[in-house]
């Protein structure tokens, strides 16, 4: 071989996306040095949790952790942990830390994932407005769920949502502020969205549409106490939390000259401009082959998938990222799992209803499968993602036919 | 404390430790076991958790509930002693089980 020298591969990012990296390379027996930055204290974990069981107190921290820190260390990686990565020197292959050390790299992979947008309103640094992006924000709002104090949700997003309902479980009295006319309007159609508006509805979760926030009323010691409404009025609150959607962090890659637009662009193979960078998960924006757009995703899968490639093309081989997404979110007794993405469709055929203890909704496009929201049905979702991935026509009268078996639409080849 | 072994669909053999509680998924994930991708945590909501009991043991297991049951039904390889590895909660009585690992998961 020309040159056996090991060289060293720095991840920047300690989320989901690096986490599974490391995986990934420790299982092909990557023979190279790595060298993992992570601003959290914590070894790479999973976020799902944070909204769902973990601040309802159903699961402790560890279990949160994709492996123990234990895991890699043993394997051989370095894990530099609570540590930022300030600046890129792409001249000289050099990262510089935030405990004043510099880091050679021979390839960077970014996995800096994304924060929390934050609110520009009066009052938005009031105490008591959080917000849940980390292990930190969801141990603090978990610690004000006490049962008859008054939280008030701002966004009615999956995130938000899925607070509520496990607020709802401690007897938080929550009342959630939507400005859009429905939930979840960016991720799902308007049948899901009434569905998860009834379910809340019942659990008695206050719901506001079309209700734009202007700012926060503080109370004599500072603290919040309102929520102020563009339509006037004040909505009493003990507890606010703010989940209005999430930025990329490219802060890193712009400073560093790298091409960025609302994510850092990544090709199939997730390489960036540099070919001595690469980028992974929430902070990029990418080309899947899937699309012919190119995407932005805030999802485990895409972390994970995006993963997977970028082990890949660190090996030397090409796996192009071309997989369907994939997403699911749990509130109260309802497990909704989607895949594709559905905004782009121009026809929804509902299988099954929302009175039903299961049902799905299809979204397609000249007459394909491109998107599946399921509710308690995994059958849909897993049928979904085989007729998604594939473009697959069908008939959407067999689609909605409760005596045709949905899997019998995936056994041809083709259904018309 | 006991022992499990993964069989990977080309035959190699990794026996990992166990305790009692965790699920065969984690077991899978946190040993690097490859062919188990566990990608959604355990929800029970990607499907890439696929292992196939051995025979003898499917007993000690139990048979899937009824959403794993949909999630199974789809996946490549699906046989009569299929399972999603992370609802399957280890206990003690399991030490010495095998599990088959299919070549695809979901
Ligand atoms: C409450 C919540 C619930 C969610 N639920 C779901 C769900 O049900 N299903 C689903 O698919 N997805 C869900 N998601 C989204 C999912 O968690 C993300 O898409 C995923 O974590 C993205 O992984 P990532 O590695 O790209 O980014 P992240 O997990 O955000 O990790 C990025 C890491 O990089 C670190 N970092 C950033 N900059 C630097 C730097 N300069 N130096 C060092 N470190 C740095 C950050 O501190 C962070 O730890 C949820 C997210 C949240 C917050
Ligand atoms: S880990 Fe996702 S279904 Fe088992």
């Amino acid at each position: 071989m020309a040159n056996q020298q090991k060289e060293t591969t720095v991840i920047v990012g300690g989320g989901h996306a690096a986490g599974a990296l490391l995986t990934t390379l420790l299982q092909k027996k990557y023979q190279h040095e790595v060298v993992l930055v992570g601003e959290e204290p914590h070894p790479p974990y999973q976020r799902p949790p944070l909204s769902k069981n973990y601040l309802a107190g159903e699961v402790d921290q560890e279990s949160l952790y994709l492996k123990p820190r234990s895991v890699y260390e043993n394997a051989g990686h370095q894990l530099r942990l609570g540590v930022r990565a300030e600046q890129i020197d792409r001249d000289n292959k050099t990262i510089s830390l935030s405990d004043q050390s510099t880091l050679k790299y021979d390839r960077l992979v970014l996995a800096t994932g994304s924060h929390v947008r934050r609110l520009n309103a009066p009052g938005a640094d009031l105490k008591g407005i959080h917000y849940l992006h980390d292990i930190a924000d969801s141990d603090a709002l978990r610690e004000q769920l006490v049962p008859g104090k008054r939280l008030v949700i701002v966004g009615g997003g999956y995130i938000g949502l899925e607070v509520a309902a496990s607020a709802t479980k401690k007897s938080v009295d929550v009342t959630v502020l939507e400005a859009a006319e429905r939930l979840m309007q960016r991720v799902t159609g308007p049948e899901m969205s009434e569905f998860f508006y009834t379910k809340h509805s019942n659990a008695g979760v206050d719901l506001r549409l079309n209700t734009a926030v202007t700012g926060f009323e503080a109370s004599d010691q500072g603290h919040v106490a309102g929520v102020t409404l563009a339509s006037g009025g004040t909505v009493p609150a003990d507890i606010v939390l703010v989940s209005v959607g999430v930025v990329p962090e490219t802060a890193l890659a712009e400073a560093a000259g790298l091409p960025c637009d609302d994510g850092i662009i990544v090709d199939e193979f997730t390489r960036t401009e540099d070919p001595a960078i690469l980028a992974i998960g929430d902070c990029t924006r990418h080309r899947n082959l899937f699309f012919e757009k190119m995407q932005r995703l805030e999802s485990v899968a895409n972390a994970v998938d995006q993963a997977r490639t970028v082990a890949a093309t660190l090996m030397g081989e090409k796996k192009p990222y071309n997989s369907a997404p994939w997403f699911w979110s749990n509130q109260y007794d309802v497990r909704l799992q989607m895949v594709g993405l559905s905004q782009y469709h121009d026809q929804r055929v509902l299988r099954g209803s929302p009175e039903d203890k299961g049902f799905a909704v299809f979204y397609l496009r000249d007459g394909c499968v491109i998107a599946v929201d399921a509710v308690n049905l995994p059958i849909a979702f897993m049928v979904g993602k085989t007729l998604v991935q594939q473009r697959r026509q069908v008939n959407p009268e067999m689609l909605k036919d409760p005596d045709i078996e949905l899997k019998s639409l995936v056994s041809g080849q083709s259904i018309n | 404390m006991g022992k499990i072994t993964f069989i990977e669909h080309d035959q190699t053999e990794h026996v990992a430790e166990f305790k009692a509680g965790s699920s065969v998924m984690q077991i899978a994930v946190d040993n690097l076991i490859p062919g188990i991708d566990g990608d959604c945590g355990g929800e029970c909501a990607c499907g890439t958790c696929h292992v196939i009991v051995s025979d003898d043991w499917f007993r000690k297991t139990g048979t899937p509930g009824g959403e794993e049951e949909q999630m199974l039904s789809m996946t490549p390889e699906r046989a009569s002693t299929s399972r999603l590895g992370c609802q399957v909660v280890i206990t003690d009585e399991m030490d010495g089980m095998t599990v088959h690992l299919p070549e695809f998961q979901m």
